[in-house]
């Protein structure tokens, strides 16, 4: 990637001989390798080396206006910064964006995790090794249809006219391993797991291996469920899926937009049962993605959202802190419209509950592995959801796959309904978050 | 600079190669000849470079102001080696002729392959007369023909204001457009050169209305491809009265209650039952996955003897439109289904290869950072013999399906599509606004109970995402009644 220090020249004395006083640019760059293999096979192989940069640019009449581009050196960045002059003309007027109060501050020191990239025959010797694992574990698992091994270099940096400069530089590899069953006069199954590290030697390729076929194989013995009303068991990822789509709860540029669940006289209000208690870490040491700065340059931090079912804390940019009048929290992404998003959850007991549960014990409980379509069965805007389901219906300890249900219900209800947040969280890409359970959500089965 | 069919290895770095940045055209002859020959010369099989520019913009007015107008600039190039069937794929934004031979020799490296030693020679490869669809068709200056800045704010600005007019209980009414403009060029060791211009724009409403607890939300979006007046001509005062029409039904709709029902689907985007339950399971990459239960199964019936449904490209305007693949082959017109009886599969360069099954021109990605893929274009069920009141008239009780939400299918072909808009059909009538309705179903089941289709065809743009990225693509069909299926509520 070009340097900072060069791109940050170039920007300067192009801006000069624009006339533009006033601008920032967020960059990145991203050198991957990826891996795919078939029966032992590598079936396709994916190299990458790519930059972007967007440039924001305010005119004299402080209305501001973006472009992006993938080319970093001077000429791309010339007819950025004038595209975005252009644009600025039809900027907003109302709201408008401007430098984060904290592009300067420092930003929080992590180690830093840039690692040596493995070899490309290393990741397919690997990633084959695996799949023929997986094949071994159990004689009804006929192929890994969905595989994938990749590992990825991203450099990011900020910098504005004012004099705000910054870098990150982080290196993970992740692992995916999804196969799938073939067994006379049955239904194909299929299961997988996932895994990120911060290097292809760092990943948990066995415990990848081990939970793709352990779960794989105990979909197997599959059932239909009888529609009804069950207690439910969510696991960390489905719980974290579900929370990430309703995220516009916590999201005060959506609640300023009219585009969420909540309101700004949300804040203060039980929306959830106290056993409940989440937070928003992009610091979090489990987070192999960790970021330090957000697209405005503003540094990354730990924020409460929900406080033992109290809604506790908005996620922000700078315009929308400015607007609530509070400090930004370093979740912006930035563009024309800067919009926010969440970096890692961190689900965790609230108030200590009066009654514990357990699988072992539990009878007819629905656990719910994976759920899967949000995009086609959750309705942010309307709170509800009903979406396909992995999981199991459980009898003290027994489990028996689900076939073709779907769960649904309101998310709000569902946050009021919990009775039970178990203390072991499961470490996922997302988040950590452990087991949560549910009383009397709606499943169709047969 | 011609290439030269007796170039050595080691003078290569020398070569003066000046083909422009910002427009490919014949000049890129000689680097790309070369550098095919290049990787021919070091024991690959094929090779092909696919180059790509994109000027890219959406504007986003919320109520009655602009507030996001995003232009986006973006140059790139993926170089894929084939050594048997095995594969590799390589992007970068750099453009140069050295940046592209490091590309190059990344991909052959990692299949194995060494550059030529210094003093071979390396034959260019002889590449036909430039296929070039952009100036045989016109389309140079579809980019300056399309709106400025100042006509999309004024479209988005009057579109809203005239959606303020026909909604009640509004929350936020959104009007959003997005124009894609990409150039692309695809030269391949077997002499294929080939350059097309792509226009692609979409622009729609989303609106949230709210009464107390009750919250409905409606999106509606149209697109094109090809079409420069596109926005100005969207005709946004007939969408901003149906959004509102339907916003309104759903906001004190009940939700549905769980079950197995026969259902009719509307037409239009309702063919993304197909897209998603069958179209992709036709998809070459599917078997080579060994994801589809339809892989063995040409020439077999595996629908309804009701259904027949095409693939092509070539409607005109419509949004997966294409005059070449991304793989420089030219679109066709594919028969997938011909009264219920399976005729051909959807076939890229290397599903071809990998399956036999001959290239369609479905070869698609989203962008130089994938490698193309068998992938659909416009997929519609053909019209049927059936008025729209016959099926309605077949239904005692069940579900009219008239929006559909999106959908997916997973790797055992199971299916599922959220329905933004359902209504209670009782004795051949609706009676009722639904909610929360989701379909459910195996792709192998469904398709023998898609048992009535209407005469009234109709297209409607959508976007799919699958192994090559997000792509531009038209679902349809005309009405149909699928005779039951499961459907997920309350």
């Amino acid at each position: 990637m070009t340097q900072i220090q060069d791109i940050a020249a170039s920007a300067e004395a192009i801006a000069r001989q624009l006339n533009i006083t006033k601008y920032d640019v967020f960059g990145s760059s991203v050198d991957e390798n990826s891996v795919q293999v078939d029966q032992g096979e590598p079936k396709q192989v994916k190299a990458s080396q790519r930059s972007s940069v967007i440039v924001r640019v305010w005119n004299d009449d402080n209305r501001m206006g973006v472009t992006s581009t993938t080319d970093v050196d001077p000429k791309g960045l010339e007819l950025a910064l004038k595209t975005a002059q252009e644009a600025s003309q039809f900027g907003a007027t109302d709201h408008v964006a401007d430098f984060s109060p904290e592009a300067t501050k420092p930003i929080p020191t992590v180690p830093t995790s840039k690692a040596p990239q493995a070899a490309v025959a290393e990741l397919i010797k690997t990633l084959v090794d695996a799949e023929h694992q997986l094949l071994q574990a159990h004689p009804a698992i006929a192929g890994v249809p969905y595989n994938g091994l990749a590992q990825r270099d991203i450099d990011k940096f900020y910098l504005n006219s004012d004099g705000a400069q910054r870098v990150d530089a982080r290196s993970y590899a992740s692992l995916y391993l999804y196969s799938k069953t073939e067994q006379e006069g049955k239904k194909p199954r299929s299961a997988g797991a996932y895994r990120m590290g911060p290097s292809v030697d760092g990943l948990d390729i066995q415990g990848c291996l081990s939970e793709a076929a352990e779960k794989t194989i105990s979909h197997l013995n599959y059932a239909k469920v009888k529609s009804g009303k069950y207690r439910v068991v969510f696991s960390g990822e489905a719980f974290l899926s579900l929370l990430g789509a309703f995220s516009n709860l916590y999201n005060a540029q959506s609640i300023l937009d009219h585009q969420s669940l909540s309101t700004a006289e949300s804040l203060g209000t039980e929306i959830a049962s106290p056993l409940l208690s989440v937070y928003d870490d992009a610091l979090h040491p489990d987070n192999v993605a960790i970021e330090t700065f957000d697209g405005e340059g503003t540094p990354t931090r730990r924020v409460p959202i929900i406080t033992e079912g109290v809604l506790t804390g908005f996620l922000h940019s700078a315009g929308t802190a400015k607007r609530f009048g509070v400090a930004p929290t370093g979740h912006a992404n930035i563009g024309a419209k800067v919009t926010v998003s969440p970096h890692f959850y961190h689900v965790m007991p609230g108030k200590p509950a009066e009654t514990t549960y357990s699988l072992d014990e539990a009878e007819q409980v629905i656990w719910i592995d994976d759920v899967s379509a949000l995009h086609a069965g959750v309705n942010a805007l309307q709170g509800s959801f009903s979406l396909p389901f992995d999981g199991w219906l459980v009898t003290k300890g027994d489990r028996v796959s689900v076939d073709s249900a779907t769960i649904a219900g309101d998310f709000l209800d569902l946050l009021k309904a919990i009775i039970y947040v178990e203390s072991e969280p499961e470490v996922l890409p997302g988040g950590v978050c452990p087991r949560i359970w549910v009383d009397g959500l709606s499943v169709t089965g047969e | 600079m011609p290439p030269t069919p007796l170039l050595l290895s080691k003078e290569l770095p020398s070569l003066d190669y000046s083909a422009p940045r910002d427009r490919f055209d014949e000049t890129w002859r000689a680097p790309l000849s070369t550098l095919l020959g290049l990787g021919r010369a070091a024991g690959a099989d094929f090779v092909e470079f696919f180059l790509e520019r994109v000027n890219y913009i959406s504007c986003m007015a919320e109520d009655d102001a602009i507030t996001s107008l995003s232009p986006s600039l973006s140059t790139g190039a993926g170089v894929r080696v084939f050594r048997g069937k095995a594969d590799c794929y390589v992007s970068t934004n750099d453009l140069s002729f050295a940046g592209l031979k490091t590309a190059l020799e990344k991909g052959l490296s990692i299949l194995g392959l060494n550059m030529p030693a210094p003093n071979s020679f390396v034959p260019a490869i002889n590449l036909e007369l430039l296929r070039d669809y952009a100036t045989a068709r016109q389309k140079e200056s579809w980019l300056s023909d399309c709106s400025s800045m100042r006509e999309m704010s004024d479209v988005l600005l009057a579109a809203n204001a005239t959606l303020h007019t026909t909604a009640k209980h509004v929350q936020s009414r959104r009007a959003v457009y997005f124009r894609d403009w990409q150039e692309v060029l695809v030269a391949a060791s077997d002499g294929v050169f080939a350059r097309d211009i792509r226009l692609n724009q979409s622009v729609g409403y989303s609106l949230l209305c709210a009464d107390g607890s009750d919250r409905a939300s409606i999106s509606k979006r149209v697109g094109s491809s090809g079409d420069p007046a596109f926005l100005r001509t969207w005709d946004y005062s007939t969408d901003a009265a149906g959004v509102s029409e339907s916003a309104g039904q759903m906001l004190y709709a009940d939700y549905v209650e769980s079950g197995t029902y026969p259902i009719i689907m509307a037409n239009q985007f309702g063919g993304v039952i197909f897209h998603e339950a069958c179209g992709h399971l036709l998809e070459t990459t599917q078997i080579e996955r060994k994801t589809t239960p339809f892989a063995e199964m040409k020439g077999e019936k595996i629908a309804h003897e009701n259904l027949t449904a095409w693939d092509e490209g070539l409607t005109d305007q419509a949004f997966g439109t294409i005059d070449m693949d991304d793989e420089g082959m030219p679109a066709q017109r594919t028969l997938l289904i011909e009264n219920g009886i399976l005729k051909n599969f959807l076939s890229d360069r290397a599903g071809s290869l990998r399956t036999g099954h001959p290239r369609t021109g479905s070869g698609r990605r989203q962008n130089y950072t994938y490698a193309a893929a068998s992938r659909m274009r416009n997929t519609y069920i053909a019209p049927g013999d059936y008025s729209v009141e016959d099926l309605f008239a077949s239904v005692e009780k069940g579900i009219y399906c008239k929006q559909m939400g999106g959908g997916s299918v997973g790797p055992t072909g199971e299916f599922n599509f959220g329905v933004s808009e359902a209504y209670l059909i009782e004795n051949g009538k609706i009676t009722k606004p639904l909610k929360g309705a989701t379909l459910i179903g195996e792709a192998k089941e469904i398709m023998n109970k898609i048992s009535m289709c209407s005469k009234d065809l109709g297209l409607a743009a959508g976007f799919c995402g699958s192994i090559s990225g997000s792509i531009y693509v038209t679902v349809g069909q005309p009405h149909i009644k699928v005779d039951s299926i499961t459907v997920g509520g309350r």
